[in-house]
């Protein structure tokens, strides 16, 4: 690989890291903060990617709209649809133990996945939306991969620092404490179901704002770019490795686990084409043995969270 | 009429099939206090193994299913020992996170082993007969009769023997059960035994009345929870009654909804349950 070629893969893979770090940061308020389980993730993700498409192209018979209206408002949108899904979903289970959402998370993702597929005046079904507008293009004449990368670390930048914030206000105790200690909290007075919700529903948005981010990436989705499983799985072993409740680990994890996923596509490169499907597989089953072997001997992940002091108080 | 009639027999056939995994399913709920992601895996790799045997080695049919049924307690069981009886003093969710994970891993050696594609056991057709217009097949009444059977058997045996019986009262409330001084590992063995038994059993009959294919276990794992919540969480019985109801709905439903959306029904199902009356249909344990 040359080296202009080299970098250009360098600005894709951290590019692709970064909307993987977006997502991470997301699944980090609802499990690592708040304590929640959603196996959905791949759903908010694809509601955003799709909701941020069909606002920014331009009209076509293939699937509803597009508008084309301007990629903030796409973004926006995207935030806005799956932030409304996290509701109805957390309405429905949040007042459960956890493993109700994990179970209803699941039944979202499947049916998302069969809405994409059949609802073709929506979604364009199998054949997908095209076209999808690439943010800032020409603002820095030839380096439009540049800038676009630049966008998504400033996202990143902003959702961290909002993230960092609410962690250490008196909400983000709360929901540390209804987590850890659920009946103490609402002893305390805190409404714990009105707390999980807003954390459910902050997580899935972040997760919807990366789906735009993809779509606006790749130009092209869909179904197909969205298998439910795994991609909800990787995002959890990038957060796990990372550092569940460290807003620092999630965005750590993602780029590692990004980067060992990636590495283990160059190793199975190697392999004769006729045992493609198996490399594929392969390498699931050394993410899902890496999890475990996370979960059995770091549980705490690469950057272990540290909530701040607590303030005493002189009475 | 017949077109009801019609689907009211598919729909219990579905409804064998997702009551025999939601056995499994509610037991380690109810037992192992974690909604098992990977059960619907085990199923699969029943329903592999006896497709390895039956179809790639051609030796009997009833070789297979002797050969599926240990194979996946087996799995179960390495996968237990390995993996969830380290987190069994941590919160139950890790374990839920790691079955997740399981499930990919069983998955993925499955295709590493069999590939992607789809299979049939037979590649023969067998044409359906007819019952004053209703079309059946002997496999599936083969089906629906031999779960009947073992409702029988897992009834006698939940209810008769000390080990069902120490099951029962352990997924009842696992406290209250080790304080009066059962074995728990001992009936933790047990829960895989007949759970993944029962999921072999499920995977295969669902490879029979369908196809092979690598996410077959895993697309009906969300009828297997929404079957285990329904008949109440703990209570092998009432996953079974869970089972049919959802099959039939499921079945039913092709009746107003386009037949692709008829994975929908388990979660409609599973969200009006969990509004009105969490505890499922038979006052299961609360959440």
């Amino acid at each position: 690989m040359t080296g202009a070629g080299l970098f250009a893969y360098l600005v894709f893979f951290l590019t692709f890291a970064g909307i993987y770090a977006l997502l991470a940061q997301g699944l980090n308020v609802q499990w690592g903060f708040a304590g929640m389980l959603n196996v959905g993730v791949a759903a908010f993700f694809a509601i955003g990617a799709y909701t941020s498409a069909i606002v920014t192209t331009s009209v076509s018979a293939g699937h509803l709209g597009g508008f084309g209206l301007p990629w903030p408002l796409g973004f926006l949108a995207a935030m806005v649809i799956a932030a409304l899904l996290g509701l109805f979903i957390g309405l429905v289970t949040l007042n459960l133990r956890s493993d109700y959402l994990a179970i209803a998370s699941i039944g979202i993702a499947e049916i998302v996945r069969l809405v994409l597929k059949n609802e073709e005046w929506l979604t364009g079904g199998v054949r997908g939306i095209a076209g999808i507008p690439r943010p800032l293009d020409g603002v820095v004449p030839g380096q439009n991969a540049l800038v676009l990368l630049a966008l998504v670390i400033v996202l990143i930048g902003l959702v961290y620092w909002g993230l960092e914030r609410i962690y250490r206000a008196p909400w983000g105790r709360v929901q540390r404490g209804i987590r850890d200690n659920e009946a103490a909290a609402r002893a305390m007075g805190k409404d714990s179901l009105v707390f999980r919700l807003q954390a459910f529903v902050i997580g899935c948005a972040l997760m919807g704002l990366s789906g735009a981010v993809y779509a606006h990436f790749v130009g092209f989705i869909s179904p197909e770019a969205f298998d439910p499983v795994f991609a909800t799985f990787i995002v959890w072993v990038m957060l796990i490795a990372g550092g569940s409740g460290n807003n620092r680990g999630a965005i750590l994890g993602a780029f590692v686990i990004w980067g060992v996923w990636s590495g283990t596509q160059f190793v199975t490169n190697q392999l004769p084409a006729e045992y493609v499907t198996q490399a594929s597989a392969l390498r699931v089953l050394l993410i899902g043995v890496l999890l475990q072997v996370i979960l059995i001997y770091r549980p705490e992940g690469l950057l272990p969270e540290r909530p701040p002091k607590p303030i005493w108080r002189r009475d | 009429m017949i077109e009801v009639l019609q689907l009211l027999l598919y729909g219990t056939l579905l409804g064998s099939i997702i009551a025999l995994g939601a056995v499994g399913v509610t037991l380690t709920f109810g037992i192992l206090g974690f909604a098992n992601f990977a059960h619907g895996d085990l199923m699969t790799l029943g329903a592999y193994v006896c497709f390895l045997i039956y179809t790639q080695l051609a030796l009997p049919f009833w070789l297979g299913v002797a050969a599926a049924v240990p194979a996946t307690i087996f799995a179960a069981m390495v996968i237990d020992r390995v993996l969830f009886r380290r987190f069994r003093q941590s919160r139950p969710i890790i374990s839920l996170i790691s079955s997740f994970g399981a499930a990919l891993i069983l998955r993925s050696l499955i295709q590493i082993v069999w590939g992607t594609g789809t299979y049939m056991y037979s590649a023969q057709i067998v044409l359906a007969q007819r019952f004053y217009g209703i079309r059946y097949k002997w496999d599936q009444l083969g089906i629906i009769l031999t779960t009947l059977g073992i409702v029988v058997g897992l009834h006698l045996f939940l209810g008769r023997t000390k080990v069902g019986k120490a099951m029962r009262a352990m997924a009842d409330n696992p406290t209250l059960a080790r304080l009066s001084g059962i074995d728990t590992e001992r009936v933790i063995v047990w829960t895989w035994v007949i759970g993944g038994g029962l999921a072999a059993l499920a995977g295969l009959f669902l490879a029979m009345d369908t196809r092979l294919q690598p996410e077959m276990g895993w697309f009906l794992l969300l009828a297997c929870f929404a079957a285990a919540i329904l008949g109440g969480v703990g209570k092998p019985m009432g996953a079974i009654a869970g089972g049919y109801i959802i099959g039939i709905m499921m079945e039913l439903s092709t009746l107003v909804l386009p037949t692709e959306y008829s994975p929908v029904v388990p979660f409609a199902i599973l969200v009006v349950l969990l509004l009105f009356r969490p505890t499922g249909l038979f006052a299961g344990r609360s959440s």
